[in-house]
């Protein structure tokens, strides 16, 4: 589903600030896969799925989604394969504008928009009904402002923003860290569930190592631009927190771990 | 008395501006840029309707044809600011000083283009205020209409969001480039548009006409809005809204005028009343918030 090969991204380049965030690195996601990514500040995380989502042009490398090369196709033309949910619940949705509007306008997505009205009758109705699972009493609002609901609403309204036409791949840049714990919870139950239903390929950038090893069926971590442990199946499911970090410090030759690793 | 009769040619001249507010509410609200090429496409609208009004072109022909060069400097604009990364408020200033040198050649090299109200069937003219009025009733609700099934389709809804999220605009597949030069082009067609009428009503286009529109343009959207808001914060009120901020500016552009104020000031005082109307929900939130030396919970809950 997914073929990242050799992808290098260095910013700021030939300044005293050029960093390095992907050195040649290698991913291949298989249709289905739900992968969580764990690494520390700066081991170039966000900056691979910013990479596949198309924000910037890599250095050099390819990246393939459904054995279409999109390496080179702009981030809004990338969007027909991609649902996206970000770290900012502020970043997702249109703070101005309606429930019912801003999912309209998800639903389109990879679809030649046309001159016909944007939120139907029976748009309205399936609406309610994708909402009412949410179980957050938002199906009675579909005609407020996202403006007007809190983060936790407004993340969870993006994450069906994100799934609700079946994304060929599903990018969470750690979308539940700005969210207090019983909301995070909450939405990452949520997205389990979606997930699961819809069977969807999915990365899931996330820096609690517990959340990392329950969910999905493959694990990787990330150290300066590259992958560096890939796990999966029964050896992640038997992972404990402290192999997951020993494992880690072998790999990463002891310099990866950082506190905000090791918190949770 | 005087203002008396001075109030349906305010009224008259107040919806011109206020139709000329809805495009800058295009560009300055829903798609948040500031957009200067107004001072001159409002201008070029003039200028083109009135020249091809004295060529013999009939006369909605000419409005439909100063819509259209509108639309055409707000897409320079557009691909200024999209295409070639310029900053929007400085590719509108761009457009805006080219726009000087076209309408002066649409002009002919001078400054002035009068058209024969007598020779010509004008939509609207100051030697008619009724008729004037009752026709641009009927122009901005057409407008406002048309915009209004416009921006709730699903072309229309991407415009919105390019404004209001390019972020979420883009991950949801939508090209924000394009919709900004999109909706600049409508933005500055309905300032053309507004410009042709001025010609009509005022019987000739100068080339100074349109200097400070956008002054005048804002103070219209936030007098109006500043009522609008309060009734319902949907789209065809705060349209309507903005057209009778137009009208009220008006109203009390010629109740200072005979209150004696010389018209040398009036440039100032419109942008007086729009440093204002953006100073004052700075000032509450800075100066004037409410804060309280009692802990939130204290005095509530002897337990908490």
């Amino acid at each position: 589903m997914l073929k990242i090969r050799d992808l290098q991204k260095t910013f700021n380049p030939g300044t005293i600030n050029a960093k390095t965030a992907l050195d040649g690195l290698y991913l291949e996601l298989k249709d289905g896969d739900f992968v969580t990514v764990i690494g520390g500040n700066g081991a170039g995380k966000s900056t691979l799925l910013n990479a596949v989502a198309g924000v910037w042009k890599p250095d050099f490398g390819t990246i393939e989604i459904d054995g279409v090369d999109v390496t080179h196709m702009p981030e809004y033309k990338r969007a027909q394969f991609l649902g996206r949910v970000f770290q900012d619940p502020m970043m997702g949705t249109a703070p101005d504008m309606e429930i019912a509007e801003n999912l309209s306008i998800a639903e389109r997505r990879g679809t030649k928009r046309r001159f016909v009205r944007g939120v139907r009758r029976a748009d309205r109705e399936r609406y309610r009904e994708i909402l009412a699972e949410l179980e957050l009493g938002l199906e009675d609002r579909l005609s407020t402002k996202v403006g007007l609901l809190s983060g936790g609403q407004r993340q969870a309204v993006t994450l069906l923003m994100a799934t609700l036409n079946r994304p060929k791949l599903l990018l969470l840049d750690e979308h539940t860290a700005a969210l207090d714990p019983k909301t995070a919870a909450k939405v990452l139950e949520l997205t389990d569930r979606i997930v699961r239903r819809d069977k969807l390929t999915t990365l899931m950038i996330t820096h609690n190592m517990k959340d990392a090893i329950a969910h999905g069926n493959r694990l990787i971590m990330m150290h300066a631009g590259r992958v560096i442990v890939d796990v999966s199946g029964e050896e992640k499911k038997n992972l404990t927190v402290e192999q997951l970090l020993a494992l880690f410090n072998q790999a990463s030759g002891g310099g990866a771990v950082n506190d905000r690793m090791v918190l949770n | 008395m005087a203002f008396l009769y001075a109030l349906p040619g305010a009224a008259a001249e107040g919806l011109i501006w206020g139709l000329m507010a809805i495009g800058v509410y295009i560009s300055f609200k829903i798609l948040d840029i500031a957009d200067l090429t107004v001072d001159g496409s409002i201008c070029t609208g003039a200028c083109v309707c009135a020249m091809l009004i004295a060529a013999g072109v009939p006369v909605w022909v000419s409005v439909i044809a100063a819509f259209i060069a509108g639309a055409l400097a707000g897409v320079v604009t557009g691909l200024f600011h999209t295409a070639l990364g310029i900053p929007s408020i400085l590719a509108g200033i761009l457009t805006q000083l080219i726009l000087y040198s076209v309408n002066l050649s649409i002009l002919g090299g001078k400054s002035l283009a009068a058209i024969d109200p007598r020779a010509n069937k004008l939509i609207v003219h100051m030697s008619d205020n009724p008729r004037s009025i009752v026709a641009m009733v009927i122009v901005v609700a057409a407008t406002i209409i048309a915009l209004w099934l416009f921006f709730y389709t699903e072309v229309g809804l991407t415009i919105k969001s390019t404004g209001d999220n390019p972020h979420m605009s883009r991950a949801q597949g939508v090209n924000v480039s394009l919709n900004k030069v999109v909706g600049l082009a409508v933005a500055n067609g309905i300032v053309a548009l507004a410009g042709a009428m001025l010609a009509q009503y005022k019987g000739s286009a100068n080339i100074n006409d349109g200097r400070g529109a956008i002054v005048i343009a804002l103070a219209a959207i936030f007098i109006g809005l500043s009522v609008s808001l309060k009734i319902k914060p949907n789209f065809v009120v705060s349209l309507i809204g903005v057209v009778g901020g137009g009208i009220v500016y008006y109203i009390v552009y010629n109740f200072v005028i005979l209150l004696g104020l010389k018209t040398d000031y009036l440039k100032m005082l419109s942008a007086i009343i729009v440093a204002v109307f953006l100073a004052v929900p700075y000032l509450k939130a800075e100066y004037f918030t409410k804060h309280t030396s009692l802990h939130p919970n204290a005095g509530g809950d002897a337990n908490a």
